[in-house]
């Protein structure tokens, strides 16, 4: 065990969660119940976490609680929060293997007293447990949760990591490994699903759901039940044969599709799973930490935890966002088009900001449709018990469509989700101008037409900026708000906090072509595209990024833009960009044949090159292998990340990484995109310098 | 448009019975920093009692409970929004369960049962929790206030009118037989009988337990903390009089200054049978009255004198006495009126709140809970009552049968 000033030393700056052991009388028992309170002194906003020091109180606190020699121990947490793992910034100071074994073994050593006590212990988990904070609550005997808990997680496989102090050795054994798959990789790689309470009751993490009102009273009530005998928690049967090799080989699938075995994390997670079939907890835990320590020490993780930052930190507070005082109210919305762009964007804007939105389109045809269309969505989010019948009334009366613009005169924020042409766009919004208020913002959702040109000849071009969504718009994270060279501060900050309100992660880009993710993408499917084109076979080109674990793989994300919109984003940068973005005449001819997608699938899910395809693409005789492929792509996507920081188009590099992550859901463990190619050399190679200083998404120098 | 006749529309109501199914209540605390639920909301005291009644009667349809009605003092912060509606739902009682806020200072508990008795009397209602809660550490008595000064220009009330302690000290100015010496000797006594009455058992069950935060982490209350067990006239003798010079009330012949809730059930007594509710006391009358607000404490004669005879019963008939005792001197007001010796058996035999505290509004429904115990050990007393003193001039008095009463056989 770690003693007080070498944890101080370790992480001086840790918001120490502080233990405290009060032995209390419970009706029932003659002896008293050692309750361990863990609480770090602030209100729910800072959730209690464990780093060093606060390893070293639960440990005195257990010294305490054991001496006194009670009924039972039992632990638990301040309002609202149970605790929620290890302190994320202690983490990323670790800078020497010896370190991260201490950190493992320390919170092995500590959590492990509760787990082979001879008096019974109990987690009281009266809130938020995840991580660290769920496996201190799986060291104990027996368990209590409180039917409030809105997150109950093993979310570290997530970040790039894998529950390291116990979880992947006592979950199976506990649940059945069935189970711990679930929670520990499947949810984890879902987007960080949390679990419900009744759902951890059913998959027996807890033994007992209690109601919130009066939670600790009845957990204690219940403690005094078990401590006596009187009942006695069910456990299952845990199948250490087929079914543990069936859970096993179900945990292996989901991290192959959804990681392709980029993240050292979910790996390890997978073989700590199955030596946890027969392991004690001597070997498995010594195996937890040797792997903790291993994987704490790549870059991998650290991109992972940059990750975790950019979303949770950096997404909050955008870079280069006005005064937010300055944002006007928005009290009615209006939006040009009626086409299916448009019904989604009125669904949303109705949804978060419950104001009058109204559609106008060319015909009244059209404005009917997409009017019913967003109707029709509030009665499907009203069918799934989404939202409550008066609620939907409310939303379906706010949503009207009119053909005369002058039903604009009193709306604040006006968006225009038309056909893709400046000439069509500016004739929208002159129209519109002749309508609204002087300060009315004028919005435009394009997804490479400058901003800055749309503007110009407005009576009021300062109230022009962009308003980038990614499609689907309700499930997409990512909101682009785009300053052209005249939009004014008030205008900015407005767009900011709709973006805020519409519950997206905003990101500033200038009026740069394609801003920053159709940008980015555009350049890295060109230079697949142009490969192909070249002569590499389709199979080559299309699997030679899988070792970076994308979410999908270019042919695949070319079929779900749409090659229209792809060809028309290619063209669109190929003019500004003549050197740098080529447009593929295959790709011409593939669009205006129609096709959609380049694979088929047979009837057994095998892929196939489309014959059709084969047949009208048209390649030359100067193939690439896979690792050249590769190397391009990479090479061009650096080149271009470069090119846009000096442009300026974002403020850092942690802003393109935060595009990436969210509006393309390239993967935590590439830490979007700048922090791979920085440890793998091609930053240093074509640009002859890192995006990011050492330790920022890297293990920082010892 | 004229509503159309309903040849069997009821035109009277016949009364019913009502039932005092059972009552509980949190330990009390002090009030204070110090005190056990210096952390702890008032509403959440009001919610552990709801939830607790429910907890020990699950042949009660939450759903079937028609009202709730919680009594505080100081409507305000944690004991305002209608703490009545807003606990009921914080205590997981169906939405469709509607709840209100009731005052009548210390008797405001028992005004939420007698009100209720009477909707259940007349048939608005089956089953209904009544209780109250005062966390007089959160808020002290008088705060807020906004006294109309008209009742000193107009000579309605003396200013000493709202000081309790004053109006307990111009009660001995009234009853100048009444002396330190004799409240001293209540004092303790009360501290004795409640010691002896938790050491028996008879208290632990009324109480439902509270997580409480402290600075040592979560603890849980499980007894009342005013108690003094082991107090004697000596050392009472040496308090001071913080109400006047050279007084008689003290610190010792006083209730204290306290936190805590009280909550029971009540039910039509055909509605219980049907349910398999237990029948804890039959309620058979009640009365308040009015007196000088300056000398509050006389309250509980009027009031039982009123409740008697509209009952058809004497003092005679009263075989067991639950007065609160928030202060010494109005509970000898109210034996000497009577004629009942100080030390007599039948009043306070499980001590009283000098002992186990007074947090105002919710007294009144402890007093029936200690009661409906009384009569469950004692088949041989028919009669029983509750009765108290009320700030601002009142008293407030409530009479039970025994349903356990042997006396036809």
């Amino acid at each position: 065990m770690i003693s007080a000033a070498e944890a101080k030393d370790a992480f001086p700056d840790e918001v120490v969660t502080h233990a405290t052991t009060r032995l209390v009388s419970v009706p029932g028992l003659d002896k008293p119940v050692a309750l361990i309170t863990i609480d770090n002194g602030h209100d729910h906003n800072r959730p209690s976490t464990f780093g060093p020091q606060s390893l070293v109180s639960l440990n005195a606190a257990l010294d305490e609680a054991f001496a006194a020699e009670p009924a039972a121990i039992a632990v638990t947490g301040k309002p609202f929060v149970f605790a929620v793992g290890a302190d994320l910034s202690g983490v990323e100071q670790i800078a020497r293997r010896d370190l991260a074994v201490q950190i493992a073994q320390t919170g092995h050593d500590v959590f492990r007293r509760l787990t082979e006590s001879a008096i019974p212990t109990f987690a009281f988990v009266n809130g938020a447990a995840m991580g660290g904070g769920l496996e201190l609550a799986l060291s104990c005997h027996y368990r209590t949760l409180a039917d409030n808990v809105a997150a109950i997680a093993l979310p570290e496989v997530f970040l790039g990591l894998f529950p390291g102090w116990g979880g992947t050795q006592l979950l199976p054994n506990l649940v059945g490994p069935d189970a711990a798959v679930t929670v520990i990789i499947e949810n984890a790689l879902n987007q960080n699903k949390m679990l419900k309470p009744a759902q951890a009751l059913e998959l027996g993490i807890t033994d007992e759901l209690f109601g919130s009102a009066d939670f600790l009273e009845q957990s204690l009530a219940w403690l005094v039940r078990v401590v006596r005998g009187e009942h006695t928690p069910a456990r299952p049967e845990i199948d250490r044969g087929s079914g543990w090799d069936a859970a096993i080989g179900r945990a292996k699938a989901v991290v192959e599709g959804k990681t392709k075995g980029a993240s050292p994390g979910a790996n390890k997670a997978v073989e700590l799973l199955e030596l946890a079939r027969n392991a004690d907890l001597d070997t498995g835990y010594a195996a937890e930490t040797e792997a903790l320590a291993d994987v704490l020490m790549t870059d991998t993780l650290r991109a992972g935890l940059y990750s975790f930052n950019l979303v949770n930190k950096r997404a909050k507070r955008p870079a280069g966002a006005p005064d937010r005082s300055l944002a006007r109210k928005v009290g009615k919305v209006g939006i040009v088009g009626a086409g299916l762009m448009a019904s989604q964007l009125a669904l949303l804007f109705v949804r978060r900001l419950k104001v009058p939105v109204v559609l106008t389109d060319i015909d009244q045809d059209r404005i009917d449709q997409g009017v019913s269309s967003v109707h029709d969505e509030v009665g499907k989010l009203l069918s799934k018990g989404r939202i409550s019948p008066d609620e939907a009334n409310r939303l379906k009366a706010l949503v009207t469509g009119s053909l005369d613009k002058a039903d604009f005169a009193d709306a604040d924020f006006v968006i225009e989700a038309v056909f893709e042409e400046l000439g069509v766009k500016r004739q929208v919004f002159a129209e519109v101008e002749q309508h609204v208020s002087a300060e009315a913002v004028l919005a435009t959702n394009t997804s490479s037409l400058s901003v800055t040109q749309m503007a110009a000849g407005l009576r009021h071009p300062e109230r022009v900026v962009g308003f980038h969504f990614f499609n689907p718009v309700a499930v997409l994270p990512l909101l682009e708000i785009v300053r052209g060279e005249r939009t004014d501060d008030t205008t900015l900050a407005t767009a900011f906090a709709v973006g805020k309100q519409l519950r997206k992660s905003c990101v500033l880009v200038k009026d740069a072509p394609a801003f920053v993710v159709n940008r980015l993408l555009t350049r890295f499917l060109g230079e697949v595209l142009a490969t192909v084109d070249e002569g590499t076979p389709f199979d080559v080109a299309d699997s030679a990024l899988d070792p970076l674990g994308l979410p999908m793989s270019p042919m695949t994300l070319l079929q779900l833009v749409g090659p229209p919109v792809a060809l028309h984003v290619a063209e669109t940068m190929h003019e500004a960009f003549p050197d740098r973005f080529g447009v593929s005449d295959n790709l011409r001819r593939f669009v205006e044949a129609g096709k959609n997608a380049v694979w088929t699938w047979d009837e057994q899910g095998n892929q196939r090159l489309d014959p059709e395809v084969a047949e009208l693409w048209r390649q030359d005789d100067r193939p690439s292998t896979a690792e050249q492929v590769r190397e391009r792509a990479l090479s061009a996507l650096a080149e271009e990340v470069r090119i846009m920081l000096d442009e300026g188009v974002v403020a850092e590099a942690q802003d393109i990484d935060l595009c990436l992550i969210l509006g393309a859901g390239w993967p935590f463990w590439l830490g979007g995109i700048t922090p791979y190619l920085d440890r793998s050399g091609v930053s240093e190679k074509v640009n002859g310098k890192p995006f990011l200083a050492p330790g920022v998404a890297s293990v920082p120098s010892a | 448009m004229a509503a159309p006749v309903n040849p069997a529309a009821p035109t009277a109501r016949a009364g019913r019975t009502v039932a005092f199914v059972e009552g509980v209540r949190t330990p009390f605390g002090k009030a204070g920093d110090k005190g056990i639920y210096a952390n702890t909301r008032a509403d959440d005291l009001v919610v552990k009692v709801i939830r607790e009644l429910l907890r020990r009667h699950p042949e009660l349809p939450p759903e079937r409970v028609d009202d709730v009605a919680i009594a505080a003092t100081t409507q305000t912060g944690d004991q305002g929004l209608t703490i009545g509606r807003t606990a009921a739902l914080l205590a997981g009682l169906p939405k469709t369960v509607p709840g209100f806020a009731i005052d009548r200072m210390c008797a405001g508990a028992m005004t939420a049962v007698t009100t209720t008795a009477g909707g259940i009397a007349f048939g608005a209602y089956d089953v209904v929790i009544a209780g109250g809660v005062e966390h007089m550490g959160r808020h002290p008595m008088g705060e807020g206030v906004d006294p109309n000064p008209r009742f000193v220009a107009d000579k309605l009330v003396d200013e000493s009118a709202l000081v309790m302690g004053q109006t307990a000290e111009n009660l001995h100015d009234r009853f100048p037989g009444i002396t330190r010496q004799r409240t001293d000797a209540y004092a303790a006594r009360s501290q004795e009988r409640f010691a002896t009455a938790v050491k028996e058992g008879n208290i632990g069950p009324d109480l439902v337990p509270v997580a409480i935060r402290t600075e040592l982490g979560w603890d849980l209350a499980t007894q009342d903390e005013p108690p003094r067990p082991g107090t004697t006239v000596e050392q009472l003798a040496g308090l001071k009089t913080p109400f006047r010079p050279h007084g008689r009330v003290t610190a010792g012949n006083a209730a204290g200054l306290n936190d805590g809730a009280t909550g029971a059930l009540l039910a039509d007594e055909d509605t219980a049978r049907e349910l398999g509710l237990p029948v804890g006391m039959r309620l058979v009358g009640y009365a308040f009255a009015g007196v000088d607000p300056e000398v509050m404490g006389v309250g509980p004669v009027p009031a039982t004198e009123k409740a008697l005879a509209r009952a058809g019963l004497s003092i005679s008939d009263i075989g067991l006495f639950e007065i609160n005792e928030a202060f010494a001197v109005q509970v000898l007001a109210f034996l000497d009126h009577f004629g009942i010796p100080e030390d007599d058996e039948r009043v306070n035999p499980w001590g009283g709140a000098i002992a186990c505290g007074h947090p105002l509004a919710s007294s009144g429904v402890r007093l029936m809970t200690q009661l409906s115990r009384q009569f469950a050990q004692r088949p041989e007393v028919r009669y029983g009552m509750t009765t108290m003193c009320i700030g601002i001039g009142m008293g407030g008095t409530v009479i039970w049968e025994n349903p356990a009463w042997e006396g036809h056989k």
